[in-house]
């Protein structure tokens, strides 16, 4: 199927941005490590790890569109599952500590020790194990999702209420994971990280191998998430979209289709998370905010709902404006976001690259028919 | 002795009753539609003829009461909508519902009878077999020019053809067409009694709700007079435009 895709199916803004994505993911790691300090193309580390994060945000993004453009479900809590993505790495990062820590200890995390436990919760046991922690990365975002898609779709909980409790579990994930006795750091969250399998987690060679695999990441998952949208099941998701009770009496089961969508989604976020966690060296129940998923849509929405390059358009265009914005005028980035949404709502409904693309077609359908008419 | 009945029927309902914060739709509702018969349901509003179709197709549960297809084999108070779909009853709204957002050929590709799990739908491709069928609907529903076309371009006389095509690609035993001709234009109404009936011809059951009685007139099948959330008459429509009782529901007071 895969096979048949990449020959028929992939149309040439996807194509574009998968080459896009896979040459910036070898072209900036090769000129941070290559190119001396001072050279006009080196890329310093700060922005090799900056660009970085922007691109798991990418992954993150167009795990939302896929739940959001194709299938409607509006998530307001898709950075649950990039959060929990991220705490099942921290884990195995915290693991590689070993008795390089603070207080010295082999087994226990220093926040362990610091509360007087005496042994590791069942819960950590295995995630010294990388192939453990990765199974883990994906597992726990999608059994959350999977649980969650089974109660609320099978119940027909659908539109705003639906936004509104996807919004109530991240926040609830948000207050028990700031609870100290759940184990996870409570507050302060995991950090203090050394190794990742074997390598520095600060190293140059590290940093570059981890910006690398977020480049693929995006490109794996864009190129997934095309190939279920192009697919007959995506036909249904979007036929969900638009009439949702037309689609059931045609004698597909809704539930279930939004189950399976929403879980592959949140593992994608899962992945995305994961990445995340080693290059900014922290994760803590910050990244539960409520805003963070809110922002996510925001990048969506301005990106171009239901488009997935736009996802990813939406992501880095919006961060580097976050970035540039918290450090030119700081007080102001939440007005800019703020009225960003606003002006893409009103001005650009279908965000940047949906936008682009009814202009293209609109030009070209032109360009057909000015021969035909001189005829 | 309804048994009998039961077992000779395409859909069989007896004393079927529902009620909706105390609001009686259905009081004691008992229809019985033959195999390959088309039949059209009357009533004004309010008469339960919406639940009734939301009964048969899985949307309501019903409070009492026998709902058997089949010749009594299976009952459809038990399934859900999926499940009454693919046992082969097709249903189309009062209002045009197709997939916007989808091409005109998309849309009854994704009606056509297939394997209806995630799985399967994410592998499928499109064979030739399925592609003649396709053919085949929109030439029935005589939308085969437009098939490229976004469903939201179609008039709303090709949007109910549209549904109605998608529902034979179901390959149903049984039809269930609320209002065909709501807002249709006399011709586009003309054109709608001559498809419903070739769907007959080749057949299919099929129950029809409507208020247009010329349009009731213009099928010429058996009528029943829905009232109340019960059957008020049934006959001929000679018959039944003759019965005082239903004079005085559409007329009297």
């Amino acid at each position: 199927m895969i096979g048949h895709f990449l020959v028929k199916g992939l149309d040439r803004g996807v194509a574009i941005t998968l080459l896009v994505v896979l040459a910036i993911g070898v072209l900036i790691p090769a000129s941070n490590l290559l190119l001396p300090e001072g050279h006009a193309l080196h890329v310093p580390t700060y922005l090799l790890t900056l660009f970085g994060k922007y691109a798991t945000y990418a992954t993150l993004a167009l795990a939302l569109d896929l739940v959001w453009g194709y299938c409607g479900i509006l998530s307001l809590g898709h950075g649950a599952f990039f959060a929990l993505g991220g705490y099942a790495m921290g884990m195995y990062l915290m693991r590689q500590i070993g008795s390089r820590g603070v207080y010295g200890n082999p087994i226990l995390p220093d926040f362990m020790v610091f509360l007087n436990w005496k042994e590791l919760p069942w819960y950590w046991h295995g995630f010294d194990h990388f192939g453990f922690a990765l199974v883990m990365v994906v597992l726990a975002p999608g059994l959350l999702a999977f649980v969650f898609g089974w109660f609320a779709f099978r119940s027909r909980v659908t539109g705003v209420y639906l936004s509104i409790i996807t919004q109530a579990l991240t926040y609830a994930l948000l207050l028990a994971f700031f609870r100290n006795d759940m184990g996870f750091g409570g507050n302060n969250g995991l950090t203090d990280f050394k190794d990742i399998v074997g390598y520095n987690v600060q190293s140059a060679g590290t940093r570059a191998t981890l910006f690398f695999l977020s480049c693929l990441l995006v490109a794996v998952g864009l190129l997934v998430t095309s190939a279920i949208v192009k697919s007959k099941l995506g036909k249904v998701l979007i036929a969900i979209r638009d009439a949702e009770s037309r689609t059931r009496f045609i004698g597909y089961r809704v539930a279930t289709f939004k189950t399976v969508v929403f879980t592959v989604s949140a593992m994608l976020a899962g992945l995305a998370g994961a990445l995340y966690v080693p290059q900014v060296g922290i994760i803590n129940p910050g990244e539960f905010a409520p805003a963070n998923s809110i922002e996510a849509v925001i990048w969506v929405a301005v990106g171009g709902r239901g488009t997935l390059v736009g996802a990813i358009v939406g992501a880095v265009a919006v961060n580097w404006g976050k970035t540039w914005f918290t450090g030119a005028l700081p007080e102001l980035w939440l007005f800019a976001l703020g009225g960003l949404f606003v002006l893409v709502t009103l001005f650009l409904p279908k965000g940047i690259v949906g936008t682009w693309s009814a202009w293209t077609a609109k030009r070209r359908a032109a360009r057909d028919a000015a021969p035909a008419a001189a005829e | 002795m309804t048994t009998d009945i039961a077992a000779n029927a395409q859909l069989y309902l007896d004393d079927v009753r529902v009620s909706f914060d105390g609001f009686k739709a259905l009081r004691g509702l008992s229809l019985t539609i033959e195999p390959g018969e088309m039949r059209a349901i009357i009533g004004p509003n309010g008469a339960g003829k919406t639940t009734m179709m939301d009964v048969i197709t899985g949307k309501t549960r019903p409070d009492s009461g026998e709902v058997l297809f089949e010749g009594g084999s299976v009952d459809l108070t038990r399934l859900d909508e999926a499940a009454i779909a693919e046992l082969g009853i097709g249903r189309k709204f009062q209002k045009p519902t197709v997939f916007e957002s989808h091409t005109v050929e998309d849309n009854v590709y994704l009606a056509l009878k297939a394997d209806r799990g995630p799985l399967a739908t994410l592998f499928h491709r499109l064979n030739a077999e399925e592609a003649r069928r396709i053919d085949e609907i929109l030439a029935t529903v005589k939308l085969g020019d437009r098939r490229h076309e976004l469903a939201a371009n179609l008039s709303h006389g090709q949007k109910q053809w549209l549904e109605i095509g998608m529902l034979l690609a179901q390959e149903p035993k049984l039809l269930l067409v609320d209002e065909p001709v709501a807002g249709m234009t006399d011709a586009e109404t003309m054109e709608t009694a001559a498809l419903l009936r070739r769907i007959h011809d080749s057949g299919k059951s099929v129950v029809v709700v409507e208020h247009d009685m010329a349009f009731v007139r213009e099928l010429g099948v058996k009528v029943t007079v829905l009232h109340e959330g019960g059957v008020l008459s049934e006959g001929s429509i000679d018959h039944v435009a003759a019965d005082p009782r239903v004079i005085e529901v559409y007329l009297g007071r």
